[in-house]
């Protein structure tokens, strides 16, 4: 106990290592700060204030005329609609990649080696995929927004051009991670490739699969509010006009509706997986 | 005699039924309200605009003086991902200690009000943030860091609540029955079980943000977005071929080390 009082075994033996790491910080910190014009007083501004109150204090009470609120409920069905006619499609072109790269299915893989010609189709197809999902739907969107202009269709194909490459990957790895024996007794003992994915590899991953294509499209309702900003139909666009317009009563209302959505995709698309176990 | 015969396509109790019939009602009502365009996509004028938009995207711009303004923004984009990913850190920390009950007598008295809030962050993505944020902290880099730093905070601030709900209670318990302040019990027992934990979820978001910051200058937010959206507006091909290329190289780096480093990590 006296030894816990003396002044030695009370000071913090950590002490000099923490102000040094935080000294080190603070210089990484400084070109971070002048790169992002980091500059928190400009908001202090009275040009700045000013409209930000007023925007703020639009907030209270949210707008909810009958007429107004017909049109947000018309355009939430239309963002729910955009992420399930996209990962619809996406899952059009995503079956075909996955069943197409899947290694197991591969009938010269049998016997050793995979064939030169099926293991380029299988990494071309592959890459074809990173390609798909690496660019973010937002682009896939600002860029056919473009060409078939605005309005849900361009989402729509951003969605499913996005998706189809996520889900074609991961259905690819699903099916491959779990145990070939079934599907590759089946093809040795002369059953066609579709007999054997239809009685062998398909029963055997379906739960996953379904699961994980619920929580994508859970996903992709939360991207397609998003893709409005850009010009593709659904909540996003009207929430931007509103906010172009410094309405914060629509505002308020819309990020109210966006927030129950997300959850309520969140609850259904947790309901549906713990379904399937 | 029945047991014979093929089992009944459609059971009135059967889950999966209802569920397969439940799907095929909204994917059908989904195409048929959004009166989608499909004739003017896969029209030939809409092919011959794709296969310009293609032709001109296949040709980038190169001149030194646009890379060395694509290679700012391009550092713009990661400095506005870690420094919104460290305010995240800090404001969710911070929001996560009244968020956690972390022994028995912890009355806990904030902790719903700040899952509310943590949840209300974290809602919103982070785009909407930026959307919201132009019009207080003006276009520019300052208010997309902003925006990420709030919506990472949420999610950010309900996982180190988690964290700091499941962190070992023995070295507190220690420390607190011998009197030690609320604060101490903080920073030599918990913070010290649970900081890996944290800093690993932190860098995970980090990696999300830099994804996040590429695209979110598209509503004027800074960095290799803002630029995109700038010369997509002006129909700039070249340059805006260039900035696609930066914006998947950057996210095929930040993969890539992130791969790795989980590698080494586990070996």
């Amino acid at each position: 106990m006296s030894t816990a009082n003396t002044p030695s075994a009370r000071r913090d033996p950590a002490w000099a290592g923490r102000v040094f790491w935080l000294l080190a910080g603070l210089v990484l910190l400084w070109p971070l700060l002048v790169l992002t014009e980091f500059k928190p007083w400009t908001m202090l501004d009275a040009a700045s204030l000013k409209p930000t109150l007023r925007f703020i204090g639009d907030f209270f009470p949210p707008k909810v005329e009958p007429d107004f609120l017909l049109l947000v409920a018309r355009e939430t069905w239309r963002t729910v609609a955009m992420a399930t006619a996209g990962v619809a499609l996406a899952l059009l072109l995503a079956i075909p990649l996955a069943l197409l790269s899947v290694r197991v299915l591969s009938v010269s893989a049998l016997t050793g080696r995979m064939a030169t010609g099926p293991a380029l189709l299988r990494t071309a197809l592959r890459w074809l995929m990173i390609v798909l999902r690496s660019v973010p739907e937002l682009i896939w969107a600002l860029v056919f927004v473009r060409v078939v202009g605005l309005g849900p269709t361009a989402g729509v194909i951003a969605i499913a051009l996005t998706y189809a490459g996520m889900l074609g990957k991961v259905y690819a790895e699903i099916l491959e991670s779990g145990e070939a024996h079934a599907t590759h007794s089946l093809m040795r003992n002369g059953s066609s490739r579709s007999q054997a994915f239809l009685f062998g590899l398909l029963p055997q991953n379906a739960a996953e699969l379904t699961s994980y294509t619920i929580y994508r499209w859970e996903c992709a309702i939360r991207s397609s509010a998003v893709l409005g900003f850009v010009g593709a139909g659904g909540l996003g666009q009207m929430m931007d006009a509103s906010m172009k317009m410094f309405n914060g009563a629509e505002v308020a209302t819309m990020l109210i509706v966006f927030m129950a959505l997300v959850a309520l995709a969140d609850r259904v698309s947790a309901w549906l997986r713990r379904g399937l176990g | 005699m029945n047991s014979k015969l093929p089992p009944p396509l459609w059971d009135a109790r059967c889950k999966a039924c209802w569920f397969v019939v439940g799907l095929i009602v909204l994917t059908g009502l989904s195409f048929w309200t959004l009166e989608l365009k499909w004739a003017q996509f896969f029209s030939t004028d809409a092919f011959i605009k794709m296969g310009k938009f293609v032709g001109e995207l296949l040709l980038p711009e190169t001149t030194p003086r646009f890379l060395a303004k694509l290679g700012w923004a391009a550092l713009e984009t990661l400095a506005m991902s870690a420094l919104g990913t460290l305010i995240a850190a800090v404001l969710g920390l911070a929001l996560a200690l009244p968020a956690a009950k972390t022994h028995a007598d912890d009355a806990a008295r904030w902790r719903g009000i700040t899952r509310l809030a943590l949840n209300a962050l974290r809602s919103i993505p982070e785009l909407v943030w930026a959307a919201l944020l132009l019009i207080s902290a003006g276009l520019g880099p300052f208010a997309g860091t902003l925006a990420l730093a709030l919506h990472t905070a949420g999610v950010l601030g309900r996982l180190f609540a988690e964290t700091l709900e499941n962190a070992p209670p023995g070295p507190g318990f220690a420390l607190r029955t011998r009197g030690v302040s609320e604060a101490q019990v903080f920073w030599y027992a918990t913070l010290p079980s649970v900081l890996p934990q944290l800093l690993s979820y932190t860098l995970y978001r980090w990696e999300n943000n830099i994804r996040a910051a590429a695209v979110l200058g598209v509503v004027g937010a800074g960095g290799l977005g803002q630029m995109l959206a700038f010369y997509m507006g002006l129909f700039q091909m070249g340059e805006t071929s260039s900035i696609l290329i930066a914006m998947m190289g950057l996210v095929a780096v930040v993969d890539a080390v992130s791969y790795g480093a989980r590698r080494v990590m586990a070996a």
